[in-house]
Order: C-alpha cells, then sequence, then structure tokens
C-alpha cells in the first residue's frame, strides 16, 4: 500500500493544474475569506443638504443647549457624505446616479425639537431621496439612515429625561436653578418639610394649625420619597425596550470564526472528494484496477490507500488555509491539536465519500462531476438556518445533511476553532460516516473488474 | 454440460504439466460463461486459446489469473504464481516505464527490485526509454511495456489477453520474437487470440471454446486432420471455421 500511495503521490506530482489547484485554491479562498471579514461594506455615497441656520443649530433644554448637527456626526460616520447647497441639486446628483441618496435636513427641525421639549407632540421631519438602480445598496443607506435617526431618537430622549430628572431634583433636593442670567434659590421639599417641622415643634398639636401642619409636613415627606423614585422610572420610560441576548443553543461564535469553519469545511469537501473519486476511478481507466487486485492489494486496501492519500492532501491543504486565514481572523493556534483533529477526521469522511462516488462512477471524468455537483448542495443544505424553511422541511434537512459529512465536519472545525459546542459529538458522526461510505464503496467497487 | 473434448496426438509425449485447470465452471446470473472446462499446460509450451466471440476465453483467462473465482473447479496454481497480461495496457500512463517496473516490482515482493527492472527492460529492448513516460510510447511499446509488468516477477506461467490485437504487423513480428525468446526459456505462455494463424503458427496446443465449452485441445494439425475428412481445408482457418460448423458453432 505505501507503493501505491507513492505512486499516487508521484502521479500528482506530475499533473501540474491539479497541483496548482490543490495549492492556489486555499490562498485564494483564505485571502477572500480574510478580505471579506476584515474589509466593511464601502461606504455609500449620499448627498447632504443642512438648511438649519447656523444661530438655530441647538435646542435648548432646560439649562443646557444641545447642537443637534454634533448629535447626527455618527450617521456620517457610515455614509461618504458630499455636502450640496440647495435641495434641487441634492435631488439632481440623486437623479445622476452621482450619489446614491440624499438627506436633507429642514431648517425647522431645530425649532419642532425645542417644542417637543416644551412638550408639542409634532415630531421633527428630515427627508431622504434615494436612488434605487442597486437595491442592495439602496437598502444599506435606508438601514444605516434608520438605524441612526434611532440612535438620534435616544440620544435627545436621554436628553430630555436627564433634564426632567435635573427639575426633579432641584424641586426635591432645592439649590441654584438659572434662568435668564439670573440665579435663583430653589428650597426643594427636604428643606421645606425641615421647617415645617420646627414650625410644627412651636404649634400646640391638638390647635387647628397644629393639624394643619401636620397634614402639610405628611404630604411633603410623602412627595419627597416618591420623587426621590422618579429619576429610575423616567430613566425607564426614557428606554421602555431594553434587549437581553441569551444564548440556548450552540456557543458564541463570532461571525469571523464561523466564517472561517465554513471555509476550511468547503476546501476539505471540494479536494478530498475530487482526490478520491478521481484517483480511485483511474485505477479503473488505466486497467490496472484488476492488475492491483489480482493479490497484489486487497480490494479495501486499495480504498484505503485513496481515502489516506485524498486525506492527507486535503488536511496538509486545509492547516495552510488556516495559517493564511489567522493573518486576517484571531485563530487560537494553543488548540491547534483540536483542529488537526477535526481537520483530519473531516477529509477522512469526505475521502470515504469520494471512493463510493469514484467507485459508482468509474471513469475520472464522470466521477469528478459528481464530486463536484454533489458538494454544493451538501454544503448549502447543511447551511440553511432554522427559520428559513418550515418545520418539516428543516427536519429533512437535517437528515438529509446528517447523512452527509459536511455538517459534522463544519461543527466539529467550529469546535475545535470556536470553542462553539463538545467536539466529541461529530467526530463520533463523522466516524459511522466513514464506516458507511467505506463499506458502500467496498460494495460498490464490486462492478470495476 | 460439458462436451468431451478432443485430445491431440502431439501432447502425448509432452512433460508433466505445470498449469493445470480442471472442470471450471463460471455463471453472470442465469448465463453460463464456462461450462467445466478443462486445461493443462507444460513448461516452455505454448498454448493457444481460440473461439468466436463471447466464448468466454478471457473469462478463462481471468479465472486462471485469480481476478475473478470460478463458481466450480480448480486451479492449481494461485494468483502470485502466474503472471496476467490484459487485453488493454494496465499501465500509469503519467509514470515512467522504469518507474512503472519498479512500483510492480516492488508490489509483486521482487527481492531484487532493481535488478528485475533492469532484466525486463533488456528483455522488452526498451532499456533506451526507460526514463519515458508511457503517455509517450507507441502502442506497441506499451504492450511491452505490458507484458514485462506481467513477468517481472519471474512468474513461470504467463498468460496473455488476444495479445496482438493492437499491434501492427512489424510490432506484432517484434513481439511474437518476444514471446517465443520466453518460451524458450521455459516460461508457459497460455494466450488467447481472434488471429487463428497466430495459433497455428506460434502454439502447440490449441484449445477451442465456444458458448462456455471446451470443443478441442490439441496440435494445430490435429484440428486440421479432425476436419479434413474427404477434402482437406484450405488452410487452418478454414479448417478451424468447419470445426466449429461441424460441432454446430
Amino acid at each position: 500500500m505505501r507503493w501505491l500511495l507513492v505512486k499516487d503521490l508521484e502521479i500528482l506530482r506530475r499533473s501540474p493544474l491539479l497541483v496548482a489547484m490543490l495549492i492556489l485554491y486555499p490562498i485564494v479562498i483564505a485571502a477572500l475569506v480574510g478580505f471579506a471579514l476584515t474589509s466593511g461594506p464601502s461606504k455609500p455615497r449620499v448627498a447632504f443638504l443642512n438648511q438649519i441656520p447656523p444661530e438655530a443649530r441647538t435646542v435648548s433644554l432646560g439649562a443646557e443647549n444641545v447642537d443637534v448637527t454634533k448629535e447626527a456626526k455618527p450617521l456620517f460616520d457610515s455614509i461618504d457624505v458630499v455636502r450640496v447647497k440647495t435641495r434641487a441639486e441634492a435631488i439632481k446628483k440623486v437623479k445622476d446616479g452621482d450619489v446614491l441618496a440624499a438627506l436633507v435636513i429642514p431648517a425647522d427641525v431645530t425649532t419642532k425639537l425645542q417644542a417637543a421639549a416644551a412638550g408639542s407632540f409634532e415630531p421633527a421631519h428630515i427627508q431622504v431621496y434615494y436612488n434605487a438602480d442597486d437595491p442592495a445598496k439602496q437598502a444599506f443607506v435606508e438601514n444605516t439612515i434608520k438605524a441612526r435617526l434611532q440612535d438620534a431618537n435616544a440620544a435627545f430622549g436621554k436628553k430630555l429625561t436627564s433634564v426632567a430628572v435635573d427639575y426633579l431634583g432641584l424641586i426635591t433636593r432645592g439649590g441654584q436653578f438659572s434662568l435668564l442670567g439670573q440665579s435663583f434659590d430653589v428650597l426643594g421639599l427636604q428643606r421645606a418639610g425641615v421647617i415645617l417641622k420646627q414650625l410644627q415643634a412651636k404649634v400646640p398639636p391638638d390647635s387647628k394649625l397644629g393639624k394643619q401642619l401636620a397634614s402639610v409636613v405628611k404630604f411633603a415627606g410623602l412627595a419627597r420619597d416618591n420623587l426621590d423614585l422618579s429619576p429610575q422610572i423616567l430613566d425607564a420610560v426614557g428606554s421602555p425596550i431594553r434587549v437581553d441576548k441569551t444564548v440556548v443553543k450552540g456557543g458564541n461564535t463570532p461571525l469571523g470564526g464561523f466564517a472561517v469553519a465554513i471555509a476550511v469545511a468547503v476546501t476539505l469537501m471540494f479536494i478530498t472528494l475530487l482526490l478520491a473519486a478521481g484517483a480511485l476511478a483511474l485505477e479503473r481507466e488505466e486497467n490496472t484496477f484488476r492488475r492491483l487486485v489480482r493479490g497484489l492489494v486487497s480490494r479495501t486496501g486499495l480504498l484505503v490507500e485513496k481515502v489516506g492519500l485524498a486525506a492527507a492532501c486535503s488536511t496538509a491543504v486545509a492547516l495552510i488555509m488556516l495559517a493564511g486565514l489567522s493573518i486576517f481572523v484571531t485563530i487560537e493556534w494553543g488548540r491547534f491539536p483540536l483542529w488537526l483533529v477535526a481537520v483530519a477526521a473531516g477529509a477522512v469522511a469526505f475521502g470515504a465519500l469520494g471512493v463510493a462516488m469514484g467507485a459508482l462512477a468509474r471513469e475520472v471524468r464522470a466521477a469528478s462531476l459528481l464530486a463536484f455537483m454533489a458538494s454544493l448542495p451538501i454544503a448549502v443544505l447543511a447551511l440553511v438556518p432554522s427559520s428559513a424553511v418550515s418545520n418539516t422541511l428543516y427536519d429533512v434537512i437535517r437528515v438529509v445533511s446528517a447523512a452527509f459529512p459536511f455538517k459534522p465536519t463544519l461543527d466539529a472545525l467550529n469546535a475545535a476553532l470556536n470553542r462553539s459546542g463538545g467536539i466529541g459529538l461529530p467526530l463520533l458522526h463523522l466516524a459511522i460516516l466513514t464506516v458507511v461510505f467505506t463499506v458502500a464503496a467496498r460494495i460498490a467497487i464490486r462492478r470495476f473488474a | 454440460m460439458q462436451q468431451p473434448a478432443a485430445t491431440g496426438r502431439g501432447r502425448e509425449g509432452a512433460a508433466a504439466p505445470i498449469l493445470q485447470a480442471h472442470g471450471l465452471v463460471k455463471r453472470f446470473g442465469e448465463r453460463e460463461a464456462l461450462k467445466g472446462v478443462s486445461l493443462e499446460a507444460s513448461p516452455g509450451e505454448l498454448v493457444a486459446i481460440i473461439g468466436p466471440n463471447g466464448a468466454g476465453k478471457t473469462t478463462l483467462l481471468s479465472i486462471l489469473a485469480g481476478i475473478q473465482p470460478a463458481d466450480e473447479g480448480q486451479v492449481s496454481h494461485g494468483p502470485g504464481e502466474i503472471g496476467w497480461v490484459p487485453q488493454q495496457p494496465a499501465l500509469y500512463s503519467k509514470l515512467t516505464v522504469a518507474e512503472n517496473l519498479r512500483l510492480f516490482a516492488r508490489l509483486e515482493h521482487c527481492a531484487d527490485v532493481e535488478g528485475a527492472v533492469g532484466r525486463m527492460l533488456d528483455q522488452t529492448e526498451l532499456g533506451d526509454r526507460a526514463d519515458d513516460q508511457v503517455s509517450e510510447l507507441s502502442g506497441g511499446n506499451r504492450q511491452r511495456v505490458n507484458i514485462a509488468i506481467g513477468l517481472v516477477a519471474g512468474p513461470p506461467i504467463l498468460l496473455l489477453d488476444e495479445p496482438s490485437a493492437s499491434l501492427d504487423p512489424r510490432q506484432r513480428e517484434r513481439l511474437w520474437e518476444f514471446i517465443l525468446a520466453l518460451a524458450g526459456r521455459g516460461t508457459t505462455v497460455v494466450y488467447s487470440t481472434h488471429n487463428v494463424q497466430e495459433a497455428e503458427r506460434y502454439a502447440q496446443q490449441v484449445v477451442v471454446l465456444a458458448d462456455g465449452e471446451r470443443l478441442f485441445a490439441g496440435s494445430p494439425e490435429e484440428l486440421e486432420e479432425q476436419v479434413s475428412g474427404d477434402q482437406r481445408a484450405p488452410d487452418f482457418e478454414a479448417a478451424f471455421v468447419r470445426f466449429l460448423h461441424v460441432r454446430g458453432h
């Protein structure tokens, strides 16, 4: 078997196209995945017209002045701003395709915000003009602006709450208050209560005045105690919905780490299937199969050799690929033994599937075509999320995915690379699939002779 | 049912057989491809298996070579003691001539791998092409490498399945020179052929198969005598066709 392996490696070496594919494939995939993970989407060009006069850019909230343009700054981090002077110019740029959208802030925005702070319910409006030539980018612009407006709304609401809390603090505890350049001392309920108690001590409790004073002191105490709770209540009203994330299944895998696991699993699948299926079919195409199995090598031995060849090559390629990806994405090198086990187990299972395909197809071209055509649906099915299809269909997809090595390979890699779940079950799954596909190949290979 | 085979006078003085196959039966589903075929061959003897298409020639050789088992019957030697050369060259086209020989010498567990490779290159006169990839060789040279691989372990018996089928007359001539030299050195050669002239010209024994039955085993002259009757056939091929006709094929 050793000499057969040496022979196959020599044949591989003499197939420059195949070797080039084996070397370049992981480099290209690693580079593509790496760049995709490290670079965000390009910023869309958006025309921006600010019609608020410079002197009206602040909204006065109690003692504090809020600069509206400063609050809108995060929006500009997400878009490439093209400043324009008129609304017509903004719309023309959108129509001409110079920009994907135009954002117009009308002059009355600050006035309406100021009115909102005073209790008015009329909201402030801004205008957005879109170019829908590129639906993907349009959706990106819409989502970006929507998200930033929500941020701005939340920030403004928080400011209002904060001002209200300050007022309530002043009423409860008293203190200095400035208005129109003049400073006032506000007594506050706390100090009013103290004064009232002092007065109460000097008035007979059974007198009419004493009874009235007692009820005023009681009211002041109740008002102070309850207003002390108001900041928490207002804070809750200012942020009415909060999102608490709880992971109930699987690990907390970052998107980058998961993408690495997918890239490695796809590479393993393609290379191992093509090599194993092609190498076995080649023995029949070269007429050497019958020569080998007449006592030189057993049929099972031949299958094991092909699985070993394909698994060894694809494992090497996958490890090179992981090393390449580690330039772009943080990968824990301390878990290298686990990567190796996951990659090797996946490669062996794909190798077994590959020899089964090679034994069925019997010709190199047919085997390669079968391996290639089977790979894509196997991978796609394994990546269908549970919420994307009905429960029944998802159960069917799960069963189909479980019959092929892609899903358990992905699970094993995800566990090894991203600490997502245990690795034992996927490895056991892969071992079972290896045995099943090797037995299937052993049965199918009877048709070879 | 096995037909009684004609026996050849030419084999009466033959040495003790080195290869013996007895009562070989092979079935493919309902069809019986071999119906109790027996065969004997002596050291250095050239045995030709002839017959019409579908007679069972390749099936008989593949059972003798150990590629597939017989449903019934026995063969005196295991596959390790018999060299086998398939009709289509069974070679790795991306490997060189020497690499192909070396690989099979190793798989055959030859004690002296390089010695066996050198010997085969000498015998096939392919020493100057040793480092050429098989894909660059002519059909004739590929067939020589194909035979050399069958011989690399030095088996006492060599089975050849239609060895000259794809060769031109010159290549065929050189091939037969090579095979005759082998037999001259004591190797028993059993070959199947559609070319009955090759059977008449080179074989000491011809075995006629038709529909899985052995109809005759003996020298070419004995076959001709069997069908000569009142009028002798003009040549061996005509005698062979007449023989098949007489036996109902």
